[in-house]
């Protein structure tokens, strides 16, 4: 793993749920869309928040499939969870939300499930081509 | 009384499971996918960005996987519709983690080894706590 990979990685994990979060926020300022005025959806594509978090969005999966291109899935998705407990986190220190213990100690599990998982390696490397049988028989 | 009554265990359990197994099909078509393109940093520097766009998006697998996804999402939208944000969202998100696992191990033959084995089980618990 390259620095670089790393940094894609971190990406990643801060963009997915940093582009749900502005989604999300967006999405609350608008209010709730009824079946009839679908066209209020349009004027919420619009909106700073959703455009930046939709941006965010995309560049995520950008992301997400250059990491499984190298990276297997069981590495991908718990070193990348890291990101929700950057969230937490900003909301702790930035918007001065109260944290329960009980996400203390979910934002202790992610941690410790990330660091579990980054200390091993991160693909698993498969045999090219099945050797034909005997062939190596025949060979020697 | 509808079966989809919030509150009815067996209905938001169905929904749960719904999201989970879209989501779990779609991680694992996409990431076989992505295995069988090889290094999109290597396409990229042979064929430039176009080509590794082109690579991904004329994919088979890749586009299922696409399509999974996509019903995992409507699904989460209709759980949503019925059931507790509360429960849905940390639920699902959560058990994804074990479910892809178990799938990465069967289907993508990628090596499960014990610590990731607890890694998983850790982010998912971690998440469920976090998510509530």
């Amino acid at each position: 793993m390259t620095f670089r990979r790393y940094l894609v990685l971190g990406v990643v994990a801060v963009t997915a749920p940093l582009g749900d979060t502005l989604l999300s926020v967006g999405m609350k300022r608008i209010g709730p869309v009824s079946l009839d005025h679908l066209a209020t959806l349009i004027y919420a594509v619009s909106t700073p928040q959703i455009l930046l978090g939709i941006a965010l969005l995309i560049c995520f999966f950008a992301s997400y499939l250059a990491s499984l291109s190298w990276a297997d899935l069981t590495f991908v998705l718990p070193a990348t969870s890291i990101g929700n407990v950057f969230v937490a986190l900003l909301a702790r220190f930035w918007l001065h939300e109260q944290i329960s213990p009980g996400r203390w100690l979910g934002i202790l599990l992610i941690t410790a499930g990330v660091g579990f998982v980054t200390q091993g390696p991160s693909y698993t490397e498969m045999p090219k081509k099945c050797p034909v049988p005997g062939a190596e028989a025949s060979q020697s | 009384m509808s079966i989809l009554t919030p509150g009815n265990g067996f209905a938001d359990a169905a929904m749960i499971a719904a999201i989970v197994i879209f989501a779990t099909v779609g991680d694992v078509l996409i990431a076989a996918a992505m295995r069988g393109i090889g290094d999109l940093d290597e396409i990229k520097a042979k064929s430039g960005l176009s080509g590794a766009i082109l690579a991904v998006l004329s994919n088979g697998r890749f586009l299922s996987g696409v399509f999974f996804m996509g019903l995992s999402f409507f699904s989460l939208l209709f759980a949503l519709s019925h059931a507790d944000l509360s429960l849905v969202a940390p639920a699902s998100a959560s058990l994804t983690f074990v479910t892809n696992a178990v799938a990465a191990k069967i289907f993508l033959k990628e090596n499960v080894d014990r610590r990731r084995w607890i890694a998983a089980l850790f982010v998912c618990a971690g998440v469920a706590l976090l998510a509530r």
